[in-house]
């Protein structure tokens, strides 16, 4: 209890967001991914929610908020919605095997451990825990998406990429809003993107498998 | 001056914006097409006047210092002619049914969105407007890339979206970074985000942080300038969407991102403590320039080749960045502004030759300076003026990194000079093939506008031969800046 209860909350927080990216790189249906990553959403919610409270930051409430109404409801029932609509709801592959993508994340977690504590020795001990915290989460969705083929488990990878941020610039005491509204409007935007993307994929290749696409890569002889 | 620095700098940020929704909602290309020249044109002017402003713009959030106005007169410079070509190029696509109305409206719109994001880029002094800035602009390229639908474009849009959204997580963490060490120093709020601020602080920030920051930058940045490992989006970004934005890719928008870069190699110059950022971007540009090399041997699609060129010149612009000292920073500015003008140049030739033969197969073009000899003989003179040999700006350029490199570190000089000379020898070879071998294909004259092209290599032209005394004094003073 070196620290007070605060910092316990942050701390239990901000770890069971990493806990979740596991459960997401080691997830193989796409349902139980979607479930995953709301999860961690709402768990982010609350994380940044804490963060306001703690710092006495009102504006963090907002970003939070947009966390769990646009990042926990709204994203997930999309996704779902468009994995019935494209039938691709069975398991999916991954190009490297669970076991190894878990070791993987392991000594990611443990690099990005070792880099931001390292560094960190003068920062405020609940900023510099948070920031250890997201950049474990942010090389988790990375490795997410280079393990994964599947158009749709990329983009869950990107978000969970994205959660890290917000963790990130939440735990960064008193940065300006503007930021803040940034990563949301991006997220909006990047989400849109997507989904145009998916739905060209979808008419163009009847699948959303991005090997599907690799046959055509390269050049053309 | 009627018209003062921060007049000029609302202006260029405003008028995109204004245009790019006037397009969105305008029907008919061809009015669309000529509104897109007309706001591109004024951009360029506003950007003019930022020449003459009284005193420096010095906001919280906006700044013009003598660094990015180099920067931003090139970019709106680059985005008037390119607006010119396209409107000569892009109504042909709608002929040959690869585009509809509608999305050429999307692109015209889309086309003033991204010029406004890498205005906002660059005349940001927030590190996360910056950010903001450079990721709108990345936005709509991908979108743009995989306009025409087909199969090669919608993946390398996806590629390209895949890879530029994780440089973009990178960079925005490496900005956290950058906030997080200069919270004990700055406090909290605006101030840590404001880069004027952050630079004059700089020397009492914890110097492992900011390190760390500055390796997030590189790499998040640097996908976007296209450096190698981290280039895989590049040549199919560069391939497979339509040409004018092949040329804005390579000429401006590797350029916004390497200004990013510097911006923060200049913060990281300040503090006594850190890391030197010279060696890692020399490494990284030495990769670039040596692999691009080796890559051009072996393409068979014209602008995939170019793609690979632009690989190499950013390579070699970082490379003398990294070096630094005076000598090397202006001998970076100048390869970049005459990559850029060379490089979009190349392009509309290439955008006009594609569409006249039907195909970017290098082995089906064959024999351009007989079949058409403006198209064929610019070819020659961009391929000559890009591989660097006089009397163009990029032979000048590249010498001056060359020579100044070969004083202080011969070793690297020699890989510099071996990777040039490689690139060189690529070029040639399938220049040759392009522009004297037997005619094939369709020999219809094209109706194609030669201005933007031919304004583009005359001031490589007049830039390799002579200098102006005040170009030369600007730059000079830049390089002075980036230490």
């Amino acid at each position: 209890m070196a620290y007070g209860l605060s910092f316990d909350v942050a701390h239990l927080l901000a770890g069971s967001l990493v806990l979740v990216s596991f459960l997401m790189i080691t997830q193989h249906r796409l349902y139980s991914l979607l479930n995953a990553f709301a999860l961690q959403a709402v768990l982010l919610s609350a994380s940044v929610a804490w963060q306001a409270y703690v710092q006495h930051a009102p504006h963090l409430y907002v970003t939070a908020f947009i966390a769990l109404v646009f990042k926990a409801i709204i994203v997930p029932v999309g996704l779902h919605r468009i994995i019935q609509r494209l039938g691709i709801h069975r398991e999916i592959e991954t190009v490297i095997g669970s076991g190894i993508t878990m070791l993987v994340g392991m000594g990611l977690v443990a690099l990005s451990m070792t880099v931001m504590l390292k560094v960190t020795p003068e920062a405020d001990p609940l900023a510099r825990e948070d920031l250890a915290f997201a950049l474990s989460v942010v090389l988790l969705g990375l490795l997410m998406m280079v393990s994964r083929r599947n158009a749709v488990s990329q983009v869950v990878g990107f978000m969970s990429l994205e959660n890290g941020l917000v963790l990130a610039a939440a735990g960064a005491r008193g940065m300006p809003l503007v930021v803040e509204i940034s990563v949301a409007f991006s997220v909006l935007i990047a989400f849109f993107v997507i989904g145009v993307f998916l739905f060209r994929i979808r008419e163009r290749f009847d699948t959303v498998d991005v090997q599907a696409l690799d046959r055509f890569r390269g050049e053309r002889r | 001056m009627i018209i003062s620095a921060s007049t000029g700098v609302i202006a260029i940020l405003v008028i995109p914006v204004v245009a790019a929704a006037i397009l969105a909602a305008l029907p008919g290309y061809r009015i669309s097409a000529r509104l897109n020249v007309l706001a591109s044109g004024l951009t360029f002017l506003a950007s003019l006047s930022l020449f003459f402003g009284d005193q420096p713009v010095r906001g919280p959030y906006l700044f013009v210092d003598d660094l990015n106005i180099a920067f931003i007169v090139l970019n709106t410079f680059v985005g008037f002619t390119t607006s010119v070509f396209s409107a000569s190029y892009i109504g042909h696509e709608l002929d040959s049914g690869r585009l509809t109305p509608v999305y050429l409206r999307f692109y015209h719109a889309m086309y003033q969105v991204m010029i406004g994001g890498m205005n906002l880029a660059l005349t940001a002094n927030n590190i996360g407007l910056m950010w903001v800035g450079i990721e709108l602009a990345t936005l709509t390229t991908v979108l743009m890339v995989g306009i025409y639908r087909t199969h090669e474009a919608l993946e390398a849009a996806w590629k390209y979206f895949i890879l530029g959204s994780v440089g973009i997580g990178l960079a925005l963490f490496g900005t956290i970074l950058v906030y997080m060490a200069a919270l004990p120093v700055v406090g909290e709020g605006i101030g840590g985000m404001v880069w004027t601020v952050l630079v004059s602080r700089a020397a009492q920030f914890d110097p492992a942080l900011i390190n760390v920051a500055f390796i997030f930058l590189l790499l998040g940045y640097g996908t976007k300038v296209g450096l190698a490992p981290l280039h895989a989006w590049l040549p199919d970004a560069h391939a497979e969407g339509p040409t004018p934005i092949s040329a804005v890719l390579s000429g401006l928008l590797l350029n916004v991102a390497l200004y990013a870069v510097l911006r923060f190699k200049i913060l990281l110059a300040a503090n006594p403590g850190a890391i030197a950022p010279g060696p890692l971007m020399v490494t990284l540009g030495l990769v670039s320039l040596l692999f691009a090399a080796f890559m051009l041997y072996r393409r068979r699609d014209i602008k995939r080749l170019f793609a690979y060129s632009s690989i190499e010149h950013m390579g070699i612009i970082t490379f003398a960045f990294g070096m630094g000292g005076p000598v090397a920073n202006f001998a970076g500015l100048l390869h970049m502004a005459m990559h850029s003008l060379t490089k979009s140049g190349i392009f509309f030739a290439v955008g006009h030759i594609a569409q006249i033969k039907g195909t970017q197969k290098i082995a089906d073009i064959r024999g351009l300076t007989q079949t058409h000899p403006w198209l064929g003989w610019s070819l020659v003179i961009g391929v000559v003026a890009i591989a660097g040999l006089p009397p163009f700006g990029v032979f000048m350029s590249e010498f001056l990194v060359v020579s100044s490199t070969f004083a202080r570190q011969p070793v690297l000089a020699i890989l510099l000079v071996f990777g040039i000379l490689l690139a060189l020898g690529a070029l040639f070879q399938h220049l040759g093939g392009l522009a004297f071998g037997e005619p094939t294909g369709s020999i219809k004259p094209s109706d194609a506008s030669y201005v933007p092209m031919v304004v583009h290599f005359g001031l490589v032209l007049i830039a390799g031969i002579y200098l102006p005394a005040t170009l030369v004094a600007w730059f000079r003073n830049v390089a002075e800046i980036l230490g």
